[in-house]
């Protein structure tokens, strides 16, 4: 039997999802009644863990004996009593459980900084987080170096904000410094409205002590006593781990007042978002906190300057909060050493879409596009790859042929995506390009706050007519529309919505223009999604008769005798595409 | 207004509108300023975005409230006790502006006296105002730069008014909060020229600009002016005009633009005495309560149909021009006057209304700088303007006061003349709300502000109420020793235990049915803000 | 106040305030820009974006109602990138709204109607839907057409930042954003108007105006307010002999700001209850006479109560709703007239 048995149970929301509650249930009941819990005690420690990026797999286990980790994919319940019977037991890993070379890839190429903890530590447990450094940073500083010192450390390190516009932290941090202010204050931007995007919540389930560490060395150099994490109420999971945090950070005297005996004082509050996307730009995000209608307003003044309350404010993102202990714990250098001359460090990337190894990654800046998609992503899930969607609504895609541009803030822009807040959505030959566009813009246009005009009307009419082009009425002249419309849009809109609004569509047809020429002129969608376009025919020659799909079409479109080819009467198809889904012929053909 | 005007030798509203955006303190005692004055109250509500800090002094918990920074709710008829005691705390923190007092006033010492006795406790025992509340307010008002103070009939309106003027001036003084920009004091005015009216002699002892009927010197400037014989005798105010008539004395009443059967106290008294007299003339733009009694009704035209200036608040001569003709026979007021003037053998002869205009400037010094072509814009001039090259005077007392030293005048506390009993137990006070404007014969004539407050209600708390057993909505009957209405109860927070409130607004139930005849004895101003009343289901 | 500072603008230097924002300073040296949100007594919005200059050294056109003015700066109030996007903005806002400017009472007197004017903007690119709102009559005074809102939040600001009520708030969100009251429903409504008066556009208007007369049949009378002694001016607009609006000018003691009396106030003036010719009691009834006979009935009847009991049995009461020259004339009849100081007013009251 082993000396030291600690197993480690991924709960992040995909965990959970999956089943780990279960799962752990099952390993405390196994252990105690196999009676290894009784004589490994002391050593024995079955953490909660966060995330740690391969979600797809949830859920996964590390079973560490005496040092030796083994990690299990796709766990679920009834399978925790044969890992305990073999393994912990007798030894014997299962092998047939035990992830795979794909899932090492996975790990292999990335760099972790803000998620080196996470999946390690037991956020409901800031003692976890001390045993691994966490801190440290903030008893280095407070008390010992001054404001100044640690914002040149931040400056130096290169450090550039990770919510989307890329700001340099030190920077932003030494303008909010300057002002003479009776009041000034941190805030915790957890919003992550993105649709897709998870790098946030997962930073602050997993190691929500590191935000509480970033944030308060923030408020040290600035000289604020009072901060706001403001995150959506749709994250309870989140919200609940990071009130424990703050309890415990308390308690233990690293926020609260006097810290440390050093006479800085420094409170955190949550403030829950109602989830509009809007609401996580900075000064829209201000005002919500302020009790009013989350809109954005002009800068400047920038927030720095007049912030919440009117007070000079630094407002940071989760991550960029969580490089910071690592950034003063191990140095500006260490941190530089990571990234491009000047994108420095990591970036945590949601990787979705059509590809193998789907998750949470954090890479250094300027790794190429084609090292994520095809070592750490494991390559294509099916298709062929097409292009890549970067930045959310906000972004653009990049395609094929730039497969090896390095994921970086300059290389990307000019390119014309974005980093932006870390989605990365891998598309192949089955994805229309006009179709990607609508979806974004389906969603800015509804996540507009309808102050500004052409926010408001402008992507209402944008998504309007990418509705008539994707529906087979497009109109000549559409795509002339769409790019002076877009480009007007962006150049006169208020805030950083408006103004990347129609950055889906512009690089989507920059890249793509072909793909909105067929849809406009021949009526035609290239990648067959396009539902108004699509005909659905049986091709005779491959149909067996089977009648599944007669069976499966919902408006009875579908006839023929049993045992002979079947016909689609294409005046009550409704093209739902349920035939072709059916058909283990491949009879059915779409076009 | 007499309260100020022995105190400082004048009486106005010291400051200005504008002004009062830069107050760092605003005390507002007695007054609903966002329903009765709303754009003072918008100026308020600014000063507040600037950082100023509002201090509400009232029975009720009218919508100032919602913006003030510390709410003082004194039982009705108290106030002279509270401000005592905000006196007496900041006498002994040692809050006053000795240099001020030293300057520009006279019998400070007799104030200090007087107020020796009111401690914050037994400030509270009088107004119900905690102690530690009185203190704040001292310190708020006493603490800052700039304070003003603001008030309107909720000090005016009672048997002590004047005293309650008084206190005020005494409070103003102490902290040197006069004499400069965004401070001093500000009674409100109600109506739109009560200031003009005041200030053309509308009193029964002064002529045109505050001049004293019974100095000599200005009878004989009068009637060379006028020439005209004048008399020399103070004459009788309204009040004393209706106890006059009611004794057979005051045989005939010529009244212009006024409802007194109306807007008396006790308004069946008043009725009453108007029935005995000879002769009543109502001049008036409708058949109002009053001209329903009359014997002669002339029919006058409304401020649309006419050329002249009124003088707001904060004495403000602005311009008022005509717009459209009249109905009918109508004929604005200074033509029938002086129709009738000149039938009864005393010609006046001006063309037009800024020929009137310039004659008053050549009666009163402070009105000879003003005239139409200086009041065309839209912030007219205010007075002092004593030459056409001065500016107007946006604050008053900038050198000192009129009177030489502004005068402390020791007050105590007196019950007011009316104090609850065991029969009517409640303290009725009354006034306006932000729909209906005096008597309503205007507002009421106007279809949507009929229609959001249709008619009377009697304000009652909650737990008054239910007490009563009495329901929101429901008919109750308000009975003092003058009279009894019925009308519905509206029960809400706004009063204090033991205080109902009704608009005054409203003839089918009106208010002044109810109320006191008594009057402040100097400045004759009967008592509208208290009496006792009962409450029954009706 | 702060220093004056040198800027240019379209070329020309101008000496300005330095606490301006650059459509402030443009607007105080000559210079249109063209705005739908901006109101010089509201805090800068930035909502509408009509107000794009361009600003060298700054990459981006900027809104000039939102910039505040730095020494040195140089301003472009126009060139074809900035009127491009005007126009189009000004054609989006065309393409969400119901262009019935023929039975709009705002027709004249529209700030968009210039704007599409200005701009020529016949056709429109982008039509498309349009928002459809159901009438709501649930307030007496004010008159909501939202199909004609641009959002531009004027109402919204003046409500809170002037009135301090916040009777009504942007709801909803992306083209269907809409003001409105909580709950669509006017819970503290303190129907001022003030709203009214500063929308550009005819989604608010009096009720009271509807159908009476537009901008080029008004004549415009500046006077002052007949209720309390605030002493606001206000700005009758008459057409055919009937005072048919009120509003007031920023320029004003009141700075342009009335409450319900004054802005809505005004029907009385035409109410069909105004006395019409001079009465007399006969048989103790009230009877309508002539001027001449009333008059003589008054003079001569004071006349003898004069001779037989004296000045002093005769009283005149003045009214604080007067001007100040009919109560001057009034104290002076009384006075000179009738030889008695019997004279007061309901200041008291
Ligand atoms: C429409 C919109 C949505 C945004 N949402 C987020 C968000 O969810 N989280 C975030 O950190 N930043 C978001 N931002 C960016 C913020 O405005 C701000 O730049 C950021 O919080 C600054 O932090 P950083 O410097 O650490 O990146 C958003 C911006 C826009 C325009």
């Amino acid at each position: 039997m082993p000396k030291a048995v600690d197993i480690r149970i991924c709960m992040g929301t995909g965990g959970i999802a999956a089943g780990a509650s279960a799962v752990l249930e099952r390993f405390e009941e196994e252990l105690s009644s196999t009676g290894v819990g009784a004589s490994v005690r002391e050593n024995c420690s079955r953490h909660n863990v966060g995330c740690r990026g391969f979600c797809a797999r949830d859920v996964l286990v590390d079973v560490i004996l005496d040092g030796e980790r083994t990690t299990y994919q796709y766990i679920k319940p009834d399978m925790v009593q044969r890992i305990v019977e073999e393994h912990i037991v007798s030894g014997n890993p299962v092998e047939d459980w035990v992830v795979t070379d794909d899932y090492h890839n996975f790990h292999e190429k990335q760099v972790k900084v803000v998620l080196s903890d996470c999946g390690e530590v037991d956020p409901e447990d800031i003692n976890s987080y001390k045993s691994r450094g966490g801190y440290k940073a903030v008893e280095s500083v407070i008390g010992s170096k001054t404001p100044e010192d640690v914002i040149e450390m931040i400056k130096s390190s290169g450090l550039r904000g990770r919510g989307g516009a890329g700001f340099p932290t030190g920077l932003k941090w030494e303008f909010a410094r300057k002002p003479e202010s009776d009041q000034k204050y941190i805030i915790c931007n957890a919003d992550e409205g993105d649709p897709g995007a998870f790098m946030d919540r997962s930073i602050i389930e997993g190691n929500p002590h590191s935000v509480i560490e970033g944030m308060t060395i923030g408020a040290y150099c600035i000289g604020a006593d009072k901060g706001y994490v403001y995150i959506r109420a749709e994250y309870p999971l989140a919200v609940k781990r990071l009130r424990i945090a703050l309890e415990q950070a308390k308690e233990a005297g690293y926020l609260g007042e006097n810290i440390l005996g050093s006479g800085f004082s420094f409170n955190i509050k949550v403030k829950l978002g109602a989830g509009a996307f809007v609401c996580g730009e900075e000064t829209a995000l201000i005002a919500s906190i302020e009790g009013q209608r989350g809109m954005p307003r002009a800068k400047p003044p920038f927030p720095a300057q007049q912030g919440l309350w009117g007070k000079p404010t630094v407002i940071n993102n989760v991550e960029t909060f969580s490089n910071v202990p690592y950034i003063v714990t191990k140095g500006p250098d260490w941190f530089s050493s990571f990234g491009t001359e000047k994108s420095k460090g990591t970036k945590v990337f949601a990787l979705t879409g059509k590809i193998r190894n789907t998750g949470l990654i954090e890479v250094p800046m300027g790794m190429s596009l084609k090292e994520i998609i095809y070592d750490i992503g494991g390559g294509m899930e099916r298709g062929e790859f097409k292009a890549v969607q970067t930045g959310g609504p906000s972004g653009g895609c990049i395609p094929k042929d730039m497969i090896d541009i390095n994921v970086d803030f300059e290389s990307l822009a000019k390119v014309g995506s974005i980093v932006g807040s870390g989605g990365m959505v891998v598309l192949d030959d089955t994805d229309c390009m006009v179709n990607i566009a609508k979806f974004f813009l389906e969603f800015t246009q509804r996540e507009s706050c309808g102050k500004c005009t052409p926010c408001r009307v402008g992507t209402k009419r944008l998504l309007e007519i990418l509705d008539r082009v994707t529906e087979g009425k497009g109109k000549s002249g559409d795509i002339e529309l769409l790019l002076t419309l877009g480009q007007d849009i962006k150049d006169s809109s208020l805030c950083g919505l408006g103004q990347t609004a129609p950055n889906p569509i512009l690089s989507t047809i920059k890249y793509f223009r072909d793909e909105y020429e067929a849809h406009i002129n021949e009526k035609r969608c290239p990648a067959a999604v396009c539902k108004a376009m699509l005909t659905y025919t049986i091709l005779e020659d491959a149909c067996k008769g089977c009648t599944l799909c007669a069976k499966a079409c919902p408006s009875d479109a579908i006839s023929g005798e049993k045992k002979k080819p079947h016909v689609i009467d294409q005046g009550l198809c409704v093209k739902c595409g349920a035939c072709f889904d059916t058909c283990k012929f491949k009879a059915v053909h779409k076009e | 207004m007499a309260g100020l005007a022995t105190v400082f030798g004048s009486g106005a509203m010291s400051n200005s509108m504008p002004e009062i955006e830069d107050n760092d303190v605003l005390f507002v005692i007695g007054s609903n300023t966002k329903e009765n004055h709303p754009i003072v109250a918008l100026r308020m509500i600014k000063a507040i975005q600037k950082g100023a800090k509002m201090i509400v002094a009232d029975p009720r918990k009218v919508p100032m409230v919602k913006f003030a920074h510390l709410w003082l709710q004194q039982r009705p008829g108290t106030d002279v006790a509270l401000l005592n005691s905000i006196m007496h705390v900041i006498v002994k923190e040692d809050l006053i502006d000795k240099e001020f007092i030293k300057e520009h006033t006279e019998d400070f010492e007799e104030v200090v006296k007087a107020i020796e006795d009111y401690t914050p406790e037994k400030g509270e025992e009088i107004t119900g105002v905690p102690a530690e509340k009185i203190v704040e307010a001292a310190r708020i008002y006493a603490g800052s730069p700039n304070a003003g103070i603001f008030y309107t009939m909720g000090i005016t309106q009672h048997s002590h008014g004047t005293e309650n003027v008084f206190s005020i001036a005494n409070l103003a003084m102490m902290t040197g909060n006069l004499g400069k920009a965004s401070a001093g004091v500000n009674p409100l005015r109600g109506q739109n020229n009560v200031q003009g009216s005041t200030d053309m002699g509308c009193i029964p002892n002064n002529y045109p600009g505050y001049q004293k009927v019974d100095i000599k010197e200005n009878h004989e400037k009068f009637e060379k002016a006028w020439e005209a014989r004048l008399s020399e005798n103070i004459g009788m105010t309204a009040t004393e005009m209706i106890d006059s008539a009611m004794k057979g004395d005051l045989k005939a009443v010529y009244i212009m633009g006024e409802n007194p059967a109306m807007s008396d106290p006790d308004i069946e008294h008043t009725k009453k005495a108007l029935g005995k007299l000879d002769l009543l003339v109502v001049q008036d733009i409708f058949l109002t309560e009053t001209a329903e009694l009359a014997d002669v009704v002339l029919p006058a035209t409304t401020f649309a149909s006419k050329d002249g200036t009124f003088t707001n608040t904060d004495r403000r001569v602005q311009r008022v021009r005509k717009a459209v003709t009249p109905a009918g026979e109508a004929r604005d007021d200074a033509w029938i006057i002086k129709q009738i003037s000149g039938l009864m053998g005393y010609e006046m002869k001006y063309d037009g209304s800024e020929d009137v205009f310039n004659e008053i400037g050549t009666v009163w010094p402070a009105f000879a700088g003003i005239s139409y072509s200086r009041v065309e814009s839209g912030m007219g001039v205010q007075w002092p303007c004593p030459s056409k090259d001065h500016p107007g005077t946006p604050f008053l007392f900038a050198g000192g006061f009129p009177r030489g030293k502004g005068r402390f005048t020791a007050v105590s506390y007196r019950e007011p003349a009316e104090i609850t009993d065991k029969e009517y137990p409640f303290a009725l006070t009354t006034g306006r709300e932000l729909f209906h404007y005096h008597t309503g014969t205007m507002t009421r004539r106007v279809k949507p502000l009929d229609e959001i407050s249709p008619e009377a209600y009697v304000e009652i708390r909650p737990e008054d109420a239910s007490e009563l057993s009495v329901e929101n909505g429901s008919l109750v009957n308000v009975s003092s020793r003058r009279g009894t209405i019925k009308l519905k109860a509206r029960i809400s927070d706004r009063p204090g235990r033991g205080v109902v409130f009704i608009p005054f607004h409203f003839k089918e139930a009106a208010a002044n049915v109810l109320t006191n005849t008594a009057t402040d004895p100097i400045c004759k101003i009967p008592e509208f803000k208290v009496c006792a009343v009962k409450v029954e289901k009706g | 106040m702060a220093d004056r500072i040198n800027i240019t603008i379209d070329g020309e230097k101008v000496n300005v305030d330095g606490g301006l924002t650059v459509l402030q300073a443009a607007r105080r040296s000559g210079f249109h820009i063209p705005t739908l949100c901006d109101d010089d007594r509201l805090k800068p919005y930035g909502g509408c974006r009509l107000c794009l200059v361009s600003i060298e050294g700054i990459p981006r056109p900027v809104t000039a109602c939102t910039t505040p003015v730095t020494d040195g700066m140089v301003v472009e109030t126009s060139n074809d990138h900035i009127e491009r996007l005007r126009r189009t903005i000004v054609e989006l806002l065309l393409s969400d709204h119901p262009n019935d400017c023929m039975t709009c009472d705002r027709a004249g007197d529209c700030t968009l109607q210039e704007l599409a004017y200005f701009y020529g903007l016949r056709d429109n690119r982008f039509w498309g839907e349009r928002r459809r709102y159901e009438d709501d009559d649930l307030n007496p005074f004010i008159k909501r057409d939202m199909e004609k809102c641009v959002l531009c939040g004027k109402c919204v600001r003046v409500c809170r930042e002037v009135q301090g009520v916040g009777a009504i708030e942007i709801s909803y969100r992306g083209f269907g954003a809409k003001v409105c009251p909580p709950y669509e429903r006017d819970l503290n409504c303190e129907f001022c108007g003030q709203c009214v008066s500063l929308c550009p556009t005819g989604a608010l208007s009096g009720k009271q105006w509807s159908g009476k007369g537009r901008e080029k049949d008004v004549k415009k009378i500046k006077t002052v307010c007949p209720y309390c002694g605030c002493g606001c001016n206000l700005t009758l607009h008459v057409s055919r002999n009937e005072v048919i609006r009120v509003s007031s000018e920023p320029d004003t003691i009141n700075e342009g700001w009335l409450c319900p009396k004054g802005r809505f106030g005004y029907e009385f003036i035409k109410s069909p209850d105004l006395l019409k010719s001079p009465l007399i009691r006969k048989n103790g009834k009230l009877e309508e006479v002539t001027w001449d006979e009333a008059l003589k009935f008054v003079s001569e009847k004071l006349g003898s109560i004069k001779e037989k009991y004296g000045p002093d049995a005769i009283g005149g009461l003045s009214s604080a709703r007067c001007t100040n020259e009919e109560n001057y004339l009034f104290q002076k009849f009384i006075r000179a007239g009738i030889g008695t100081n019997n004279v007061d007013h309901c200041a008291r009251l």
